[in-house]
């Protein structure tokens, strides 16, 4: 557990949004993160991707966890406006949104580039990277056409 | 004690008041609200040999026991996963009692959740997203401004409202009803307080367009505390007992507590269908043998979803089902007769278990007498347990 939840002051570049809190079987999604390149876990045997990260394998129980290249391209399955509190660390009102990535997992994140009234439901986007207090990064997303 | 299969009973009840601010420590809310349940039932503190709270009450059970004056404690246990668990304290106090290893169970929830910390606001400590907890993987959320069990409950709540076209306004006959039994129950907060659905839709976004204020439980100070006991001992206490006809939890592979967005399908609540399932498994009853439901309600949406997945109406059909009066003390499911957490205190779920044993004993505020109250379902979602007349 690395993230204060409201104490640290700003970064230099002015990031506010809280920081990642980095689990010992997430350390490589944050690190690629960092590098702006989104990453997921398959498994080495059966091939399954899963996330939130584990050490195990739910399929087969494999313990080769292999970090790979996604897509970064994914729907809007569900979304929501956080309008009061308003979310410490964020400069105007976040979109947050699951999204269902093309490789079949999904994860919680936010979209970026419009505002919050024009998210839909089923809308397609696609991985973008955004700053965070400590010098870190978090993946978010952006509309883009669909294939 | 030889050990042998006894039915369990809900032998007594107790609380404090439910306030915004307390004015006392969490174990003193604590000690109050467990010595009301023992002077329920007519047993004396001293011989509580269970205790079981959840893994985020801030009392310790041996700071419990030495207010009560316990004289030899023989099991202690906490159930994860916050108010998603609360009636799997029942089904643990059930369960230690069918094993004949405790005689005299305390199941306690105490808290100043209004003056001492807010759920309802940012988060001030990441203790809630470590292990331990059932709620670790919130920690996906925080980065992203998903920071608050109303946001949480949104997303989750959601595609469920997107698929079959469920309006806010439609959430907001769920309130209204609530907010009516809370209205006509002294204890409440919202006493004589009710409020019309324009109410409810001049109230302000919390989660747009998903929840406004009224579709938010409160945050509460206060304590309620239930004794379980065997039956047979129960039917020589004060009270009528009630019987715990049956108690489970349900954890589908890939369900979170609030957080539940990953598992296949995200219109329902697979882990409120599991504990359906598992409630109807071991009673032999079905949704037409319940004369009255309390269901966990700290968001509106999940009140339609629990509905659905206990089979009280279709997929899809639950907003219809609320318009029609169902949760109504003349309508077909009178639910969260107290006013639920929406409308007499957010105590975690466990004053919602405290209305169910009222309505099996008939001494509700808002008594279901349409009917005789047989059997009443506790629902908290994760886990579940039906309170039966003996």
């Amino acid at each position: 557990m690395s993230a204060e939840p409201t104490g640290p002051a700003p970064a230099a570049d002015g990031a506010t949004r809280m920081p990642p809190i980095v689990t010992p079987d997430a350390v490589a999604f944050w690190a690629a993160a960092d590098r702006e390149e989104f990453i997921g876990q398959q498994c080495g045997d059966c091939g399954r991707f899963t996330f939130p990260p584990r050490p195990m394998c739910p399929h087969c129980h494999s313990l080769k966890r292999e970090d790979v290249r996604l897509s970064g391209r994914g729907t809007v399955v569900s979304y929501t406006i956080p309008r009061h509190p308003h979310p410490f660390g964020f400069k105007t009102t976040p979109i947050v949104a699951v999204i269902e990535l093309e490789e079949g997992t999904r994860l919680v994140s936010n979209v970026v580039g419009i505002a919050p009234e024009a998210v839909k439901m089923d809308m397609a986007v696609e991985v973008t990277f955004e700053p965070t207090m400590k010098d870190h990064k978090v993946p978010v997303f952006r509309p883009r056409s669909a294939p | 004690m030889s050990r042998r299969f006894r039915e369990a009973a809900v032998a007594g009840i107790g609380a404090t008041e439910f306030s915004k601010e307390s004015g006392r420590s969490e174990l003193q809310l604590a000690a109050e609200c467990s010595l009301a349940a023992c002077e329920d039932a007519g047993v004396d503190p001293a011989d509580i040999d269970g205790m079981i709270t959840f893994t985020i009450d801030n009392s310790d059970e041996i700071g419990l026991g030495r207010c009560l004056g316990v004289k030899d404690l023989a099991y202690t246990a906490r159930i994860p996963g916050g108010g998603a668990a609360a009636a799997a304290t029942l089904y643990q106090a059930m369960a230690v009692v069918n094993a004949g290893v405790c005689d005299n169970v305390l199941i306690w929830r105490a808290m100043n959740e209004r003056s001492q910390y807010r759920f309802g606001q940012n988060p001030t400590s990441m203790a809630g997203y470590t292990g331990g907890h059932g709620t670790g993987s919130l920690l996906w959320c925080i980065p992203f401004g998903a920071m608050t069990p109303a946001s949480w409950g949104a997303l989750q709540g959601a595609r469920y409202l997107h698929t079959y076209g469920i309006t806010n306004r439609d959430l907001g006959h769920v309130s209204v009803q609530e907010r009516q039994y809370a209205a006509t129950n002294p204890k409440a907060w919202f006493f004589e307080r009710p409020i019309t659905l324009e109410d409810h839709q001049n109230s302000k976004w919390i989660q747009e367009p998903w929840l406004r204020l009224l579709d938010c439980c409160q945050e509460s100070d206060g304590g309620v505390a239930i004794l379980v006991t065997s039956l047979e001992r129960a039917r020589d206490l004060r009270q009528p007992p009630v019987k715990i006809a049956g108690a489970c939890q349900s954890i589908p592979y890939n369900v979170e507590v609030i957080s539940n967005y990953y598992h296949d399908d995200l219109t329902v609540m697979p882990e409120a269908v599991g504990t359906a399932r598992r409630l109807y498994a071991q009673t032999g009853l079905k949704p037409a043998d319940m004369q009255a439901a309390m269901i966990y309600d700290a968001f509106t949406p999940q009140v339609l979803m629990q509905l659905e997945a206990f089979g009280f109406c279709g997929r899809g059909e639950a907003a219809d089902f609320v318009k029609s009066g169902a949760l109504a003390l003349d309508g077909a499911l009178p639910t969260n007769t107290h006013g639920g957490l929406l409308g007499e205190a957010y105590i975690h779920g466990v004053n919602s278990m405290a209305e169910g044993v009222r309505q099996v004993r008939g001494t509700s505020v808002n008594q279901v007498t349409r009917r005789t109250v047989e059997h009443v379902l506790v629902s908290s979602g994760m886990a579940g347990a039906i309170l039966e007349k003996v």
